[in-house]
Protein backbone atom coordinates (compact mmCIF):
# COMPACT_ATOMS: atom_id res chain seq x y z
CA UNK A 1 0.00 0.00 0.00
CA UNK A 2 1.44 3.38 -0.97
CA UNK A 3 2.05 5.67 1.97
CA UNK A 4 0.58 9.14 1.82
CA UNK A 5 2.93 11.67 0.30
CA UNK A 6 3.54 15.21 1.42
CA UNK A 7 4.61 18.24 -0.52
CA UNK A 8 5.16 21.73 0.77
CA UNK A 9 5.25 24.68 -1.56
CA UNK A 10 6.43 28.09 -0.44
CA UNK A 11 3.76 30.25 -1.96
CA UNK A 12 5.79 33.45 -1.63
CA UNK A 13 5.32 35.16 -4.94
CA UNK A 14 6.95 38.57 -5.32
CA UNK A 15 4.74 39.28 -8.28
CA UNK A 16 1.52 38.53 -6.41
CA UNK A 17 -0.61 41.63 -6.21
CA UNK A 18 -2.35 40.49 -3.04
CA UNK A 19 0.65 38.99 -1.21
CA UNK A 20 -0.13 41.15 1.81
CA UNK A 21 -3.65 39.74 1.94
CA UNK A 22 -2.64 36.15 1.20
CA UNK A 23 -3.51 33.54 3.83
CA UNK A 24 -0.52 32.19 5.72
CA UNK A 25 -1.06 28.51 5.12
CA UNK A 26 -3.27 26.18 3.12
CA UNK A 27 -3.25 22.44 3.67
CA UNK A 28 -4.89 20.17 1.13
CA UNK A 29 -5.43 16.41 1.09
CA UNK A 30 -5.91 14.81 -2.34
CA UNK A 31 -7.62 11.42 -2.06
CA UNK A 32 -7.76 9.41 -5.30
CA UNK A 33 -6.76 5.88 -6.27
CA UNK A 34 -5.55 7.06 -9.69
CA UNK A 35 -1.89 8.17 -9.60
CA UNK A 36 -2.37 10.35 -12.68
CA UNK A 37 -5.27 12.24 -11.13
CA UNK A 38 -3.36 12.70 -7.86
CA UNK A 39 -0.36 14.08 -9.78
CA UNK A 40 -2.48 16.55 -11.76
CA UNK A 41 -4.56 17.76 -8.81
CA UNK A 42 -1.45 18.09 -6.64
CA UNK A 43 0.19 20.22 -9.35
CA UNK A 44 -2.88 22.43 -9.80
CA UNK A 45 -3.02 23.16 -6.06
CA UNK A 46 0.74 23.79 -5.79
CA UNK A 47 0.73 26.31 -8.64
CA UNK A 48 -2.15 28.35 -7.32
CA UNK A 49 -0.26 30.74 -5.00
CA UNK A 50 -3.31 31.20 -2.79
CA UNK A 51 -1.28 31.02 0.43
CA UNK A 52 2.24 31.84 1.61
CA UNK A 53 2.71 28.16 2.33
CA UNK A 54 0.78 25.40 0.59
CA UNK A 55 1.03 21.92 2.07
CA UNK A 56 -0.31 19.04 0.01
CA UNK A 57 -0.68 15.42 1.03
CA UNK A 58 -2.09 12.57 -1.01
CA UNK A 59 -3.84 9.33 -0.13
CA UNK A 60 -4.80 6.47 -2.42
CA UNK A 61 -8.13 5.57 -0.81
CA UNK A 62 -10.59 6.53 1.89
CA UNK A 63 -8.95 4.37 4.55
CA UNK A 64 -5.60 6.10 4.08
CA UNK A 65 -7.37 9.43 4.43
CA UNK A 66 -8.95 8.25 7.69
CA UNK A 67 -5.61 6.93 8.98
CA UNK A 68 -4.00 10.32 8.35
CA UNK A 69 -6.65 11.99 10.51
CA UNK A 70 -6.37 9.31 13.21
CA UNK A 71 -2.63 10.01 13.37
CA UNK A 72 -3.33 13.67 14.06
CA UNK A 73 -3.23 15.35 10.64
CA UNK A 74 -5.78 17.97 9.70
CA UNK A 75 -6.47 19.83 6.49
CA UNK A 76 -8.22 22.94 5.26
CA UNK A 77 -9.53 21.20 2.14
CA UNK A 78 -9.97 17.51 1.34
CA UNK A 79 -10.45 16.64 -2.34
CA UNK A 80 -12.20 13.27 -2.16
CA UNK A 81 -12.67 10.94 -5.12
CA UNK A 82 -15.90 8.95 -5.02
CA UNK A 83 -15.01 5.51 -6.38
CA UNK A 84 -11.97 3.98 -4.73
CA UNK A 85 -11.06 0.46 -3.61
CA UNK A 86 -10.78 -0.55 0.08
CA UNK A 87 -12.86 2.45 1.23
CA UNK A 88 -14.73 4.69 -1.19
CA UNK A 89 -15.28 8.42 -0.90
CA UNK A 90 -18.83 8.17 0.41
CA UNK A 91 -17.83 5.88 3.27
CA UNK A 92 -14.69 7.90 4.05
CA UNK A 93 -16.67 11.14 4.17
CA UNK A 94 -19.23 9.63 6.57
CA UNK A 95 -16.43 8.34 8.82
CA UNK A 96 -14.57 11.66 8.80
CA UNK A 97 -17.70 13.60 9.75
CA UNK A 98 -18.50 11.04 12.46
CA UNK A 99 -14.99 11.64 13.82
CA UNK A 100 -15.77 15.33 14.05
CA UNK A 101 -13.66 16.46 11.10
CA UNK A 102 -14.90 19.89 10.07
CA UNK A 103 -12.59 20.47 7.11
CA UNK A 104 -14.05 21.45 3.76
CA UNK A 105 -14.62 18.09 2.05
CA UNK A 106 -15.10 18.41 -1.69
CA UNK A 107 -16.24 15.39 -3.66
CA UNK A 108 -14.51 14.99 -7.01
CA UNK A 109 -16.05 12.53 -9.40
CA UNK A 110 -16.54 11.66 -13.03
CA UNK A 111 -19.56 9.55 -12.11
CA UNK A 112 -22.73 10.10 -14.14
CA UNK A 113 -25.30 8.48 -11.86
CA UNK A 114 -27.23 11.18 -10.02
CA UNK A 115 -28.17 8.81 -7.19
CA UNK A 116 -24.51 8.04 -6.50
CA UNK A 117 -23.64 11.73 -6.41
CA UNK A 118 -26.56 12.49 -4.10
CA UNK A 119 -25.49 9.75 -1.68
CA UNK A 120 -21.95 11.12 -1.80
CA UNK A 121 -23.14 14.63 -1.04
CA UNK A 122 -25.41 13.44 1.77
CA UNK A 123 -22.45 11.68 3.38
CA UNK A 124 -21.25 15.13 4.43
CA UNK A 125 -19.66 16.91 1.48
CA UNK A 126 -19.48 20.67 1.31
CA UNK A 127 -19.55 20.48 -2.48
CA UNK A 128 -19.33 17.96 -5.27
CA UNK A 129 -17.32 18.86 -8.37
CA UNK A 130 -16.91 17.10 -11.68
CA UNK A 131 -13.55 15.76 -12.74
CA UNK A 132 -11.27 17.05 -14.04
CA UNK A 133 -10.56 19.83 -11.55
CA UNK A 134 -9.25 23.11 -12.87
CA UNK A 135 -7.31 25.96 -11.29
CA UNK A 136 -10.45 28.13 -11.32
CA UNK A 137 -12.51 25.53 -9.45
CA UNK A 138 -9.90 25.20 -6.71
CA UNK A 139 -9.42 28.98 -6.44
CA UNK A 140 -13.16 29.25 -5.91
CA UNK A 141 -12.94 26.68 -3.06
CA UNK A 142 -10.25 28.74 -1.33
CA UNK A 143 -12.39 31.87 -1.72
CA UNK A 144 -15.29 30.02 -0.08
CA UNK A 145 -12.93 28.95 2.70
CA UNK A 146 -11.93 32.58 3.26
CA UNK A 147 -15.54 33.76 3.32
CA UNK A 148 -16.50 31.14 5.89
CA UNK A 149 -13.58 31.95 8.25
CA UNK B 1 37.47 37.27 -47.24
CA UNK B 2 36.06 38.25 -43.83
CA UNK B 3 33.07 39.94 -45.49
CA UNK B 4 32.46 36.78 -47.53
CA UNK B 5 32.60 34.58 -44.40
CA UNK B 6 30.25 36.92 -42.52
CA UNK B 7 27.92 36.87 -45.50
CA UNK B 8 27.92 33.08 -45.51
CA UNK B 9 27.24 33.02 -41.73
CA UNK B 10 24.31 35.39 -42.19
CA UNK B 11 22.86 33.16 -44.91
CA UNK B 12 23.31 30.05 -42.74
CA UNK B 13 21.66 31.78 -39.75
CA UNK B 14 18.75 32.89 -41.91
CA UNK B 15 18.20 29.43 -43.34
CA UNK B 16 18.43 27.92 -39.82
CA UNK B 17 15.89 30.48 -38.54
CA UNK B 18 13.73 29.71 -41.56
CA UNK B 19 14.02 25.99 -40.76
CA UNK B 20 13.10 26.59 -37.12
CA UNK B 21 10.14 28.76 -38.10
CA UNK B 22 8.94 26.04 -40.44
CA UNK B 23 9.19 23.47 -37.62
CA UNK B 24 7.32 25.75 -35.22
CA UNK B 25 4.61 26.33 -37.82
CA UNK B 26 4.28 22.60 -38.45
CA UNK B 27 4.04 21.99 -34.70
CA UNK B 28 1.33 24.64 -34.28
CA UNK B 29 -0.66 23.25 -37.22
CA UNK B 30 -0.37 19.69 -35.93
CA UNK B 31 -1.45 20.70 -32.44
CA UNK B 32 -4.41 22.74 -33.72
CA UNK B 33 -5.56 19.78 -35.80
CA UNK B 34 -5.68 17.57 -32.69
CA UNK B 35 -8.15 19.98 -31.08
CA UNK B 36 -10.13 20.46 -34.29
CA UNK B 37 -10.50 16.68 -34.74
CA UNK B 38 -11.71 16.28 -31.15
CA UNK B 39 -8.77 14.08 -30.19
CA UNK B 40 -7.76 16.53 -27.45
CA UNK B 41 -9.90 18.98 -25.50
CA UNK B 42 -9.15 22.05 -23.37
CA UNK B 43 -8.01 19.92 -20.41
CA UNK B 44 -4.77 19.30 -22.35
CA UNK B 45 -4.19 23.05 -22.31
CA UNK B 46 -4.64 22.99 -18.52
CA UNK B 47 -1.83 20.43 -18.35
CA UNK B 48 0.42 22.65 -20.47
CA UNK B 49 -0.28 25.60 -18.18
CA UNK B 50 0.84 23.51 -15.21
CA UNK B 51 4.24 22.89 -16.82
CA UNK B 52 6.99 25.28 -15.73
CA UNK B 53 10.75 25.53 -15.20
CA UNK B 54 10.50 23.59 -11.94
CA UNK B 55 8.83 20.71 -13.79
CA UNK B 56 9.60 21.09 -17.52
CA UNK B 57 8.54 17.53 -18.39
CA UNK B 58 5.24 17.59 -16.52
CA UNK B 59 3.04 17.02 -19.58
CA UNK B 60 5.17 14.15 -20.89
CA UNK B 61 5.22 12.56 -17.41
CA UNK B 62 1.46 12.75 -17.02
CA UNK B 63 0.77 11.51 -20.55
CA UNK B 64 3.25 8.64 -20.10
CA UNK B 65 1.38 7.66 -16.92
CA UNK B 66 -1.84 7.72 -18.94
CA UNK B 67 -0.35 5.42 -21.59
CA UNK B 68 0.91 2.89 -19.02
CA UNK B 69 -2.23 2.90 -16.89
CA UNK B 70 -4.56 2.71 -19.88
CA UNK B 71 -2.74 -0.23 -21.43
CA UNK B 72 -3.09 -2.12 -18.16
CA UNK B 73 -6.77 -1.19 -17.84
CA UNK B 74 -7.49 -2.27 -21.42
CA UNK B 75 -5.78 -5.63 -20.80
CA UNK B 76 -7.79 -6.05 -17.59
CA UNK B 77 -11.01 -5.25 -19.46
CA UNK B 78 -10.23 -7.79 -22.20
CA UNK B 79 -9.66 -10.43 -19.54
CA UNK B 80 -12.75 -9.45 -17.52
CA UNK B 81 -15.04 -9.65 -20.56
CA UNK B 82 -13.63 -13.05 -21.55
CA UNK B 83 -14.77 -14.61 -18.26
CA UNK B 84 -17.65 -17.08 -18.28
CA UNK B 85 -19.45 -15.04 -15.63
CA UNK B 86 -18.63 -11.43 -16.32
CA UNK B 87 -18.28 -9.30 -13.19
CA UNK B 88 -19.89 -6.10 -14.50
CA UNK B 89 -19.13 -4.23 -11.31
CA UNK B 90 -15.44 -4.88 -11.85
CA UNK B 91 -15.69 -3.99 -15.55
CA UNK B 92 -17.50 -0.76 -14.66
CA UNK B 93 -14.84 0.16 -12.08
CA UNK B 94 -12.10 -0.23 -14.71
CA UNK B 95 -13.99 1.82 -17.30
CA UNK B 96 -14.73 4.45 -14.68
CA UNK B 97 -11.02 4.75 -13.91
CA UNK B 98 -10.16 4.99 -17.60
CA UNK B 99 -12.79 7.67 -18.04
CA UNK B 100 -11.31 9.66 -15.15
CA UNK B 101 -7.74 9.50 -16.37
CA UNK B 102 -8.60 10.20 -20.01
CA UNK B 103 -10.62 13.25 -19.01
CA UNK B 104 -7.72 14.44 -16.82
CA UNK B 105 -5.37 14.63 -19.81
CA UNK B 106 -7.95 15.84 -22.32
CA UNK B 107 -8.23 12.63 -24.37
CA UNK B 108 -11.78 13.51 -25.42
CA UNK B 109 -12.57 10.60 -27.74
CA UNK B 110 -11.36 8.02 -25.24
CA UNK B 111 -13.44 9.66 -22.50
CA UNK B 112 -16.56 9.70 -24.69
CA UNK B 113 -16.10 6.05 -25.61
CA UNK B 114 -15.92 5.21 -21.90
CA UNK B 115 -19.27 6.93 -21.28
CA UNK B 116 -20.94 4.71 -23.90
CA UNK B 117 -19.21 1.63 -22.47
CA UNK B 118 -20.59 2.31 -18.97
CA UNK B 119 -24.12 2.38 -20.35
CA UNK B 120 -23.67 -1.12 -21.79
CA UNK B 121 -22.18 -2.25 -18.46
CA UNK B 122 -25.30 -1.13 -16.66
CA UNK B 123 -27.41 -3.07 -19.14
CA UNK B 124 -25.09 -6.08 -18.65
CA UNK B 125 -24.86 -6.22 -22.45
CA UNK B 126 -21.74 -8.25 -23.27
CA UNK B 127 -21.74 -7.78 -27.07
CA UNK B 128 -22.22 -4.04 -26.52
CA UNK B 129 -19.36 -4.00 -24.03
CA UNK B 130 -17.08 -5.87 -26.41
CA UNK B 131 -17.84 -3.43 -29.23
CA UNK B 132 -17.13 -0.53 -26.89
CA UNK B 133 -13.87 -2.08 -25.78
CA UNK B 134 -12.76 -2.30 -29.42
CA UNK B 135 -13.74 1.33 -29.94
CA UNK B 136 -11.83 2.47 -26.84
CA UNK B 137 -8.76 0.52 -27.95
CA UNK B 138 -8.87 2.25 -31.34
CA UNK B 139 -9.31 5.68 -29.82
CA UNK B 140 -6.53 5.03 -27.33
CA UNK B 141 -4.10 3.92 -30.04
CA UNK B 142 -5.02 6.99 -32.07
CA UNK B 143 -4.44 9.48 -29.24
CA UNK B 144 -1.23 7.68 -28.25
CA UNK B 145 0.13 7.87 -31.78
CA UNK B 146 -0.87 11.53 -32.17
CA UNK B 147 0.64 12.57 -28.84
CA UNK B 148 3.88 10.69 -29.53
CA UNK B 149 4.17 12.57 -32.84
CA UNK B 150 3.38 15.85 -31.09
CA UNK B 151 6.13 15.27 -28.53
CA UNK B 152 8.61 14.40 -31.33
CA UNK B 153 7.78 17.65 -33.13
CA UNK B 154 8.25 19.56 -29.86
CA UNK B 155 11.62 17.88 -29.30
CA UNK B 156 12.72 18.86 -32.81
CA UNK B 157 11.82 22.49 -32.16
CA UNK B 158 13.71 22.52 -28.86
CA UNK B 159 16.73 20.76 -30.42
CA UNK B 160 16.80 23.44 -33.11
CA UNK B 161 17.02 26.11 -30.42
CA UNK B 162 13.37 27.11 -30.39
CA UNK B 163 10.79 27.15 -27.63
CA UNK B 164 7.33 25.64 -27.40
CA UNK B 165 4.71 28.37 -27.19
CA UNK B 166 1.81 27.68 -24.83
CA UNK B 167 -1.45 27.54 -26.73
CA UNK B 168 -4.03 29.71 -24.96
CA UNK B 169 -7.00 28.72 -27.04
CA UNK B 170 -7.13 26.07 -29.71
CA UNK B 171 -7.78 27.59 -33.11
CA UNK B 172 -10.82 25.70 -34.34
Amino acid sequence: MASPSTRIDDGHDMDSVNSGLMREKLSVLVVDNDALVRKVHEKIVSKLKVAKQVQIQTATNGKEALDLHLSGSSFDIILMDMQMPIMDGTEATKELRAMGVESMIVGVTSADARADKEAFTEAGLDQCLAKPLTADKIKSLVETLEKNK
Amino acid sequence: MRASLEGEKQQTDQSMDGGLMQMQRRLAEYRNALFKEGILDSQYLQLQELQDESNPDFVVEVVSLFFTDSEKLLNDLSRDLAQQNVDFKRVDAHVHQLKGSSSSIGAEKVKNACIVFRNFCQEKNIPGCLRCLQQIKQEFLLVKSKLETLFKLEQQVVAAGGSIPTVQQPIL
